[in-house]
């Protein structure tokens, strides 16, 4: 009868891993998020121009409000849509 | 004190020296309020997200500054609501990192920046495997949608 830690190893412990999401503002220590760069903030809404959920993009508090107010910014600014298509 | 940012955008219509006249008129008109210009940045002609006053383009300006107080602020920006030729503008009063991000921007330092982030994935993937790895060992952890964190990873 094979062991508790043969059994452990019988399938790739890889596989089925998903991969960690982070905090990329915490861990390449970016501490200011500019509302003039639509293209940087593109990577923060979806195809309608809607902002992301943390559960998605992996923000922390603290930088998902601050990506938030600059999209809002960004928004007023016309560098990004309000509501939109296709926007991607 | 206090940090500032104004963007605003000129109407594209008018000629280039109207433009250029517009941008400089608010520029003076802060110097005369006691404000220490830092610089004008002029954006250029840049496609709107969505149409304002029936125009598709605008000519972007954004002047970094330095105030004394906000006292300035309400004639400045009622002057600009005034104005016709003002299509839109935001004032954002900036915090150290943002005076940090517009100096290193002014040197060149932001581009580089984003190539240093491409570099940094790879030292710090192992330590990432090491933590999938740990938590693939449990096994109720899959299946939550590892789609949207990989095209993320791929658009950096």
């Amino acid at each position: 009868m094979a062991s508790r830690d043969d059994i452990k190893f019988l399938s790739n412990p890889k596989i089925g891993g998903r991969r960690r999401k982070y905090c990329r503002f915490r861990r390449y220590g970016i501490k200011y998020i500019d509302y003039k760069d639509p293209d940087f903030l593109l990577t923060f809404v979806n195809e309608q121009g809607k902002i992301l959920p943390r559960r998605i993009t992996g923000n922390s508090l603290k930088y998902q409000r601050k990506v938030a107010s600059a999209i809002k910014r960004a928004r007023h600014l016309a560098m990004l849509p309000y509501v939109t298509d296709l926007l991607k | 004190m206090r940090n500032y940012e104004t963007t605003f955008i000129v109407d594209p219509t008018l000629s280039g020296d109207e433009i250029k006249a517009t941008a400089q008129a608010y520029v003076d008109n802060l110097q005369k309020e006691g404000c220490e210009i830092v610089f004008v940045d002029e954006m250029g002609l840049r496609t709107l997200a969505y149409d304002i006053n029936n125009r598709n383009n605008g000519v972007y300006y954004c002047v970094e500054y330095t105030a004394p107080n906000g006292a300035f602020l309400k004639n400045f920006e009622l002057g600009m609501r005034r104005d016709e030729r003002i299509l839109r503008f935001l004032t954002v009063a900036l915090d150290k990192y943002g005076v940090q991000y517009n100096a290193d921007k002014r040197a060149g330092k932001i581009g580089k920046a984003k190539r240093h982030k491409q570099e940094k994935p790879a030292k710090t993937e192992p330590a990432a495997h090491g933590i999938s790895r740990k938590k693939a060992d449990s096994p109720h952890l899959s299946g939550v949608p590892s789609g949207d964190a990989e095209s993320f990873k791929e658009e950096e």
